[in-house]
């Protein structure tokens, strides 16, 4: 049986269901929902049959090369495929659940003005689903986990005429940009560890596993830890759990199956899939047990003191996730496959069925059922219960720990070390010569990459902590690129200019692009201060997906060459340069956050007009 | 503590009072109960009021211009109405002008509304976004402290008001709710409201804006407190809170916003603000805008009214069924889901007659189901009765659903659970998509009682009951109600012999508004027991010979049966059917032939409304799918509730049973003949007025301004502490009617038509203040229809002016069933050919 030609079929079915979806006129639901049904059926459908057959036919696992999307001698970066049985049950999970949920959307989004945007997001985020949990190498993985993220950001934001909504889509977007963190260091770090774009396919050969790790046991944790960090950041565990129930701002079914069930068992997924490889690090394994039981027991007693449906729910689902984390620690995979299955229809289900929930419990009460009273919690002295009850309340600060210990430092950082946009010029100017002139050059070549790094870092941070002139923060976001290139041609080697020129091949026509854009929207609206939601889209739709597709490429999301760029570029990163891989690192984040922040304060928010009322900021 | 009067400023009291009267006054959503949304305003004519609420809360209260100028030129509005409605307030017109603004120019921006300004300062001074900053602890803490069964664990001194719990909880703990020492510090020794202000506001001329502006940053929290505050005991688990308590808590919150970023170095902002206060609520200058607006809306509204008026004027003299004794009477809800009901019966059997009375059957009194601890109101919200209904050996105990009990939520059960139940909901959910059934969490009208159960009517004995309540009516309780039921609608005498009492509920799931759906008049619960009870009342021998006494003739062979209509299923349930003598059995199996009939019918005529239904299916297939939407998980639009309404008729069958009026019209019976002195209409009215008028208006303005008046779609709704829903997780309760159910209502308001000489309704008005309110100012549009001279008269301010409707003779519709494929909008006014 060749598996080789059908594996890629559950990537090209949502795929090819995404772009026909693209095409038909907004009002029309029948085609827009048929088209969203049969992509999710003809996939079910597919997958049910290839399963039954895989599993007949043995259950191997499969590494499909699928094809090098970009090639040079030192480098490739191959769209690869991997199958077994972590894949096969979180790909029947998402098939299920997506039919399911696509059938219960065409009735539900019925007259909804974005149902058109509903079912191509969905789509686009079952194809990024399947490209993960099908993914053979890190960089397809990353492929896929960045088109989620995006469609996150974009189901968060469905209601872009309120303010909340969109609000918490930029908060849970710069959350889940930390976990982009762990997914590109692993990336890196792995690159130089196998000194090759590491496969998953390798990583179940315990033999070779095993012997790398010997050699790099630093190395080998480092990459663990930034997994575990990605994994956590996408599940909701501790410190990051706040950004779930923020999360649950679209309509009902698109919750259920991003927060509820697919998006935040993906950390369990990566954990499950990258098994082989930290299984032997025992210290990698306490770390897992430990924030899984930590989440778990937080998560439990926030869940408890919750008066909202859904966010008890999600209190309740991270929990879950947490004794799920514990499961993989202990080493029992396969449990954890269960449990991960399990919670995510249960889970699914109640948020459903949450509006339900007042007929069913104001009925439980009429016919005098007492209400569940914590019996063992008597037991615990009053101080500290009540202690328990205000911090649980206040959800341990984990939303103000959020946003003060990481966001705000570096938006301070940002204002304090942007000195002008004209040094920044002359800084550049100065840069060029330098590495122009012979004589300074190899002086540089000691700390310069550092340098401009932290240039382009300062860059990214200004445009970051920007809240006035939207082009100045445009500028700034492009700078970047701009000097994060520069400090790797003390890297490159001379024979392999093509990578610094695909890199910028993605960033520059984007740049131009938008600051044109901008320019134009300048025109009519004053766009000087971006404290307010500006709400353009409704104004200006098409400029705004425009706008939205050159923001992601400049922030080299996987639409453009940019993103290969990237990943190229982390590969220059020679392996001792830690330092250098933090700052660029954190210069990619912080650059997208601010992309997308321009755009959500540009495009998205309350729109007022004479025909459409606007919300109440706290609706 | 909070009564004394402020230095220079209006005493806190007065203010808190002010505020309270303007939130919006929405019950938790297991008493659901529609009201006039602008009930504050009331006080002031119609279009003052809408202007003024504009201006103070920046509220849209009428279609935005370009919805009017489409009906313009659709022919919806024509020009002759416009015109002369804008020569009715401009005695002397420059038409020109007139159409120039109302047809072609462009609209000036909206001002800035009043509320709002003071307060959206602090982010101009101190950098600071108090609503980002105070509300997401601040409606977690509300929603922990009133929640009404979410939670698993209650909250901590849940016994104390509101301020004192917090207190408690500060005091007897080691963390905090406040950032700084320093509000701890104000909550903890007691700082008063006036003392907090004096901190963060610093003077008294401001401290009213200012608190406005702090209340209505949330209406819905802070207009469920003070629901709460002043009916403690609507809720299942009381709580003692108080609009005081809340607004000094925010207060504190503010506090500990601005301590936390710049400790006590700051000036209150009445330091800082500029200006002058401003007047609250707002004064609206009344210009050419406002009365633009108000001619497009009347032009909007006449024109709909006045075919139906020329439709009412042209009722045939020849009385249907003259002489010969009708197959069965039917007694339905005044209700405008039952307008069509009622006429599709009156096809099935041409015989019959129907009649409309508010859908409690005046009947009052509480009833508790088998098995239950809480009384629910069988009765308008506003009646307090004396009497209680217990249902006996009720089969409908609480199915329960693991699904729903938060118990999936603890760790070790939730782990249990996780990995078998979660397969199961999967299997639930796909059962659930491909085939809706009814479950333990459909809110079924069929339910509310069991139709096996029997019911204690009749008085044992006098004890009272617990609750000051007498368990069971006396013969001479139960006369009187029957003679109020049927004298109000004129069924004195000749009645058929079998007289149906039809109640009516509704279905849905996954609808957290379902007590919107039932019937207003039983205090949104379905009205099975009132019906049944009231046909038990009426057919006892005892009761009907006090009635012979009083003027209402039963005869002997006439026996009544109580019934249910589901409104959303269109299902019929019978009660007692054993009780009916055997000579009329076979009568009734007819009967109940000719209802599955109607109820058919109905379900394809409102079908028509649901897009996703294809029309020129077979009836009993279209009936089948509507069935379904009201156990589909993924439905929200069960029903289509009372969209469309505009119309009362008070009058008899004769006056409309000729007009076709697309399920718009409450129908409340009535015969001018037996009442000439207006006694019956002046209960009628007293009962009709509030309840329709507040149906009416809060669609009207939940269509107007989904946003600020109406709840917005109801698609990302979360239900917080079963009190009310808010979008995601850190928002303010929605209060008002979700986008879904007024979509498809046209804004207009109600149009009462009385078949009564005008002087008569004038006597009932003047009698009775509370009601006269609604049509002097203009809530609700009054005309008279003179039942000798069929000469029609419209109220206006304080007397009847006469009314010519000049609408063209009336479209004639042949077959009504060519409704089904009308497509989805209105249709005009149409006179059905084949009844009269």
């Amino acid at each position: 049986m060749n598996y080789q030609q059908i594996i890629p079929f559950f990537a090209l079915i949502p795929l090819a269901a995404f772009g026909i979806s693209l095409l038909w006129p907004k009002r029309n639901e029948r085609l827009i929902s048929t088209t969203a049904f049969a992509g999710a059926a003809l996939n079910l459908v597919a997958l049910l049959s290839f399963l039954l057959l895989w599993w007949f036919d043995g259950h191997r696992s499969l590494d499909i090369h699928e094809s090098a999307l970009y090639r040079s001698e030192s480098y490739v970066f191959m769209l690869e495929f991997f199958m077994d049985r972590v894949t096969a049950v979180f790909l029947l999970l998402g098939s299920l659940l997506v039919f399911m949920i696509t059938v219960y959307s065409r009735y539900y989004l019925h007259r909804e003005p974005g149902y058109k945007r509903f079912f191509n997001t969905i789509l686009f985020f079952f194809l990024g689903f399947n490209l993960t949990v099908m993914a053979g190498n890190y960089e397809t993985l990353f492929l896929g986990w960045e088109c989620i993220g995006l469609s996150s950001f974009l189901l968060i934001a469905f209601y872009r005429d309120r303010y909340l909504p969109v609000r918490n889509a930029v908060k849970v977007f710069s959350i889940y940009r930390i976990g982009d963190v762990g997914i590109l260091m692993a990336m890196w770090a792995s690159h130089h560890l196998w000194q090759e774009n590491i496969s998953f396919a390798r990583l179940q050969d315990v033999h070779f596993v095993d012997q790398g790790i010997a050699l790099h046991g630093a190395e080998g944790l480092f990459i663990a830890i930034m997994l575990l960090l990605a994994a956590a950041v996408k599940s909701a565990q501790l410190p990051f759990s706040s950004w779930l129930p923020r999360a649950m701002e679209g309509p009902t079914p698109s919750s259920a199956i991003f927060y509820g069930s697919l998006s935040v068992h993906l950390g369990v997924f990566l954990l499950l899939r990258t098994y082989p490889f930290w299984e032997h690090q025992y210290v990698m394994r306490v770390l897992t047990g430990v924030l899984g039981a930590l989440t778990a027991l937080f998560a439990r007693l926030i869940a408890r003191v919750q008066s909202s449906v859904k966010t008890q729910i999600a209190y309740a689902s991270i929990a879950q996730i947490g004794l799920i984390f514990i499961e993989i620690a202990l080493g029992m995979p396969l449990l954890a496959l269960w449990h991960t299955a399990g919670n995510a229809f249960l889970r699914t289900y109640q948020l459903l069925v949450s509006p339900s929930v007042v007929s069913y419990l104001i009925r439980e009460q009429l016919f005098g059922l007492p209400p569940r009273r914590a019996r063992l919690e008597r037991l615990i002295p009053a101080p500290l219960r009540n202690t328990v009850f205000v911090l649980s309340l206040k959800e341990w600060n984990l939303d103000a720990w959020m946003s003060r210990l990481v966001f705000h430092r570096f938006k301070w950082a940002g204002r304090k070390l942007y000195i002008g946009f004209f040094w920044w010029l002359a800084a550049a100017v100065l840069t060029v010569w330098m590495i122009l002139t012979p004589a300074v050059t190899p002086y540089l070549r000691g700390l310069g990459a550092e340098v401009f790094s932290g240039f382009g870092l300062v860059s990214a941070l200004a445009a970051f902590a920007g809240r006035r002139r939207a082009r100045r923060i445009w500028l700034q976001a492009a700078l970047v690129p701009g000097w994060v290139g520069l400090a790797l041609t003390l890297n490159i080697s001379t024979q392999e200019p093509g990578h610094l020129l695909l890199y910028w091949s993605g960033v520059l026509p984007a740049a131009l692009g938008g600051w044109l854009l901008l320019n134009q929207i300048g025109r009519n609206h004053a766009l000087g201060s971006l404290f307010e939601y500006r709400g353009l889209a409704a104004v200006y739709p098409r400029t705004a997906v425009i706008f939205l597709l050159l923001c992601l490429a400049m922030a080299g999301f996987p639409i453009t060459p940019t993103f290969i760029g990237e990943d190229l570029i982390f590969s220059h990163i020679r392996e001792d340069q830690y330092l250098l891989a933090i700052l660029n690192t954190l210069s990619f984040i912080f650059s997208g956050i601010a992309l997308i922040r321009l755009y959500a304060r540009l495009f998205l928010g309350p729109q007022s007009d004479a025909d459409t009322p606007r919300a109440l900021r706290s609706s | 503590m909070q009564n004394n009067p402020l230095p220079g400023g209006t005493p806190l009291r007065t203010i808190l009072e002010k505020i309270s009267h303007y939130l919006p006054t929405q019950s938790p959503l297991k008493d659901f109960i529609h009201h006039n949304t602008l009930h504050a305003f009331q006080d002031l004519p119609f279009h003052k009021a809408l202007d003024t609420a504009a201006a103070t809360f920046g509220y849209r209260t009428r279609l935005p211009l370009s919805a009017y100028r489409a009906m313009y030129h659709s022919g919806r509005i024509s020009k002759e109405r416009l015109v002369r409605i804008a020569r009715k307030t401009d005695p002397q017109p420059d038409e020109k002008i007139w159409l120039h603004w109302l047809l072609n120019k462009k609209q000036d921006q909206d001002p800035v509304p009043v509320v709002g300004r003071v307060r959206s300062q602090m982010q101009v001074y101190y950098h600071i976004n108090p609503d980002k900053e105070v509300h997401p602890l601040l409606f977690r803490t509300l929603g922990a402290f009133l929640d009404q069964g979410v939670g698993i664990r209650e909250f901590p001194f849940d016994g104390l008001p509101f301020l004192e719990a917090i207190r408690a909880i500060e005091s007897q703990g080691k963390a905090s709710l406040f950032r700084t020492a320093e509000a701890r510090k104000l909550l903890l020794d007691g700082s008063d409201i006036p003392a907090l202000l004096q901190r963060l506001v610093g003077d008294a001329a401001w401290y009213e804006a200012y608190l406005f502006d702090q209340q209505f940053a949330h209406p819905g929290w802070s207009g469920m407190v003070v629901q709460i505050e002043q009916h403690p005991d609507q809720l299942f688990r009381k709580r003692n809170i108080s609009l005081a308590g809340l607004v000094q808590f925010e207060l504190l919150l503010e506090l500990d916003a601005l301590c936390a970023r710049y400790g006590t170095l700051w000036q209150p902002l009445a330091a800082l603000i500029q200006g002058e206060p401003p007047l609250i609520p707002a004064e609206t200058p009344g210009g050419r805008w406002e009365r633009v607006m108000a001619i497009w809306q009347e032009a909007a509204e006449w024109e709909y009214y006045d075919s139906v008026l020329s439709g009412l004027q042209e009722a045939p003299q020849a009385l249907a069924g003259n002489g010969a004794r009708a197959s069965f009477d039917a007694l339905f809800c005044i209700d405008d889901r039952e307008c069509s009901l009622r006429r599709w019966t009156e096809k099935a059997d041409p015989g019959c007659r129907t009649w409309g009375t508010p859908g409690f059957f005046q009947v009052p009194f509480m009833y508790r189901p088998s098995g239950t601890v809480y009384f629910t109101k069988a009765c308008p919200a506003p009646v307090e009765p004396g009497h209680l209904i217990e249902e006996k050996n009720g089969r409908n105990a609480h199915r329960s659903d693991a699904h729903y009990t938060n118990r999936s939520h603890s760790l070790i059960i939730g782990w249990m659970i996780a990995q078998t139940l979660g397969f199961w909901s999967a299997f639930r959910l796909f059962l659930n998509i491909f085939r809706p059934a009814l479950s333990p969490a459909t809110s079924h009208s069929f339910r509310h009682m069991d139709k096996e159960a029997g019911l204690q009517i009749g008085r044992e004995d006098d004890s009272v009951h617990a609750d000051g309540l007498l368990r069971g009516f006396s013969v001479e309780e139960m006369a009187a109600s029957t003679e109020s039921l049927l004298k109000s609608i004129g069924l004195v005498e000749g009645l058929a012999p079998l007289v149906y009492v039809v109640g009516h509920g509704a279905s849905s799931i996954n609808n957290t508004h379902y007590a919107g759906y039932d019937c207003g008049a039983c205090s949104g619960r379905p009205g099975s027991v009132n019906a049944r009870v009231a046909a038990w009342m009426a057919n006892q021998p005892e009761v009907r010979s006090l009635l012979l006494a009083k003027g209402v003739h039963i005869p002997d062979d006439t026996h009544f049966v109580g019934a249910l209509h589901d409104t959303t299923r269109d299902e019929m349930e019978y009660y007692d059917e054993a009780g009916i003598p055997a000579s009329l059995q076979e009568q009734h199996r007819r009967n109940k032939a000719s209802f599955l009939q109607a109820l058919e019918h109905n379900a394809c005529e409102r079908a028509r409304r649901f897009d996703l239904i294809h029309s020129h299916a077979a009836p009993a297939r279209i009936h089948a799918r509507v069935k379904r939407r009201s156990v589909s998980l993924f439905e929200p639009r069960p029903e289509l509730n009372h969209a469309t309404n505009a119309l009362c008729l008070v009058g008899r069958r004769q006056m409309s049973r000729h007009l076709f009026l697309d399920r718009r019209a409450f129908m409340n019976s009535y015969d001018p003949e037996t009442d000439a002195d207006g006694t019956m209409l002046s209960n009628i009215l007293r009962a009709l007025t509030p309840v329709a008028g507040g149906i009416n208006l809060e669609y009207y303005f939940s269509r107007t301004d989904n946003q600020l008046l109406g709840a917005g779609t109801k698609l990302p709704h979360n239900v917080m502490g079963l009190l009310g829903v808010a979008n995601g997780a850190d928002g303010d309760l929605r209060t008002g009617l979700p986008a879904q159910m007024v979509e498809m209502h046209e804004p207009l308001r109600l149009l009462v038509v009385v078949e009564q000489k005008p002087e008569v309704i004038e006597k009932v008005l003047k009698a009775h203040p509370p009601t006269r309110e609604w049509y002097q100012n203009g809530w609700i549009h009054l005309v008279a229809l003179d039942p000798e001279s069929r000469q029609l008269y419209r109220f206006v301010v304080d007397h009847f002016e006469n009314y010519t409707p000049e609408s063209a003779p009336l479209p004639l519709m042949q077959r009504v069933e060519q409704v089904f494929h009308a497509g989805n909008g209105d249709l005009p006014v149409m006179r059905i050919t084949h009844a009269s």
